[in-house]
């Protein structure tokens, strides 16, 4: 039920949003985001947008991943 | 997929895993409450990559599951009035209640329609004047903005033909009752993603420091739930509980705070009873004064028959985590997806119907 797929805002008007997914378009309510502009990406659920997603901190999550995983994947000194 | 495919990477989630491996295999037990986490398990198929002594146990996190039988008893009624369009979220339809069940009544006749949200039921109500349109309200935190939104709507655009029966809960409380509960034994939580983009980490301040315990929000790609085993791993072996947040992109410390002024300004707290777990105090949603014109069970009187609740059904110690699937007496036998006697085996996110699924 918490089932909520991030979507790329392509166009906003009367504060719905048209959004792509994976190339598939549909609409969403912004009533619940405020200041989601065209190029955002939210999280949307049972037709509206519930929170816009940070790009900032999914880089900062995967650098920190991705930092742990090359120096146990690296040879031993 | 942006977001998708990152949280998806075979490397990173093989990393996680040796990581949680060489921590030596401490016996530990871990809820997750969110039915969306249950099947994202399943589906990665973490659970088979985990130490043995690592327990990932599902709680009361599928909403359809918690809700009372009496509450199905009373939307069955509803559906059964005359000029009632019954709307409703599809995973509903087969829950059975004392007597019928949804996809029965509709069967029968009764006019019941599958939504994808409120909106789609507010068309219905605009749509149809002189009909009276129900939305069955079922859902956690993630979904309660999205009808408290549609109330609002509804009052901007004079729309006084419908109405919701309001069955949502919401999670921080059931929390308390199951830490409070000796026999859950449980080490640490995972907590749930999107009720927690709603909410906030916040929320579960009160919480967390009446019982330090570990818990951390998770995502629900499987290198978002292994980041976040590992986290809950690592705090119990070490003593050292805390609340983290491992789902930053979508989730802050003060929530969405639009959404939750919206949720504020509709409903407002009450007493709920969760199926299997009994009455939880504030764990409820109803309709604040101003818009309580809009509550169905208010404006219709509907007769609910005394609910009986299924015999050997263990679902209730399931949703606990006190039972798996398979110590329940009628788990494919007398119960199964194709004919379900209790919530847990209707609910795609249901826990019954997530192990019959993926492990038979």
């Amino acid at each position: 039920m918490c089932l909520a797929i991030p979507s790329k805002i392509i166009d906003i008007s009367s504060n719905i949003a048209t959004i792509d997914v994976d190339g598939v378009r549909r609409q969403a309510s912004l009533m619940l985001v405020e200041d989601a502009q065209v190029g955002d990406y939210v999280i949307v659920h049972a037709g509206f947008a519930i929170q816009k997603l940070d790009e900032g901190a999914a880089m900062e999550s995967l650098a920190l991943l991705r930092e742990a995983f090359l120096s146990s994947s690296s040879p031993a000194e | 997929m942006k977001y998708v495919e990152e949280y998806r990477d075979p490397h990173l989630a093989c990393d996680l895993i040796h990581r949680i491996a060489a921590m030596g295999a401490p016996p530990m037990r871990v809820m997750e409450v969110c039915g969306t986490h249950t099947v994202s398990i399943f589906r990665s198929g973490i659970r088979s990559l985990l130490p043995s002594t690592l327990s990932l146990i599902s709680g009361p996190g599928c909403p359809v599951c918690v809700t009372d039988q009496r509450e199905i008893d009373a939307a069955i009624a509803l559906a059964g009035l005359d000029n009632v369009i019954l709307t409703t979220f599809g995973d509903l339809m087969r829950v059975p209640g004392t007597i019928s069940s949804l996809q029965k009544k509709q069967a029968a006749g009764s006019d019941i329609r599958i939504v994808y949200s409120t909106s789609d039921a507010l068309d219905i109500a605009r749509r149809h004047p002189d009909r009276q349109v129900v939305f069955l309200g079922v859902g956690f935190e993630t979904t309660i903005p999205t009808v408290a939104a549609s109330v609002l709507t509804a009052t901007e655009a004079g729309i006084s033909n419908f109405f919701v029966y309001c069955a949502h809960k919401c999670m921080p409380p059931a929390l308390d009752t199951l830490m409070a509960d000796p026999e859950t034994g449980i080490d640490g939580f995972l907590l749930p993603g999107h009720v927690s983009a709603i909410i906030g980490t916040e929320a579960y301040l009160p919480f967390f420091e009446k019982y330090r315990i570990p818990c951390v929000v998770a995502g629900f790609e499987p290198v978002d739930i292994l980041q976040a085993v590992l986290r809950l791993s690592e705090m119990i072996q070490a003593e050292a509980p805390q609340l983290e947040n491992a789902y930053p992109r979508a989730v802050r410390s003060e929530g969405n705070p639009a959404a939750l002024k919206i949720i504020r300004e509709v409903f407002e707290p009450c007493d709920a009873i969760w199926r299997g777990i009994g009455r939880i105090p504030g764990s409820g949603f109803r309709f604040r004064e101003k818009y309580r014109r809009y509550d169905a069970e208010g404006h219709f009187q509907i007769n609910v028959p005394a609910a009986v609740m299924p015999r050997g059904c263990a679902c209730g110690d399931i949703l606990t985590g006190k039972k798996l699937p398979s110590d329940c007496p009628l788990y494919k036998t007398r119960c199964t997806p194709v004919n379900p006697v209790g919530p847990c085996m209707v609910s795609s996110e249901g826990t019954c119907a997530a192990y019959f699924k993926y492990s038979g």
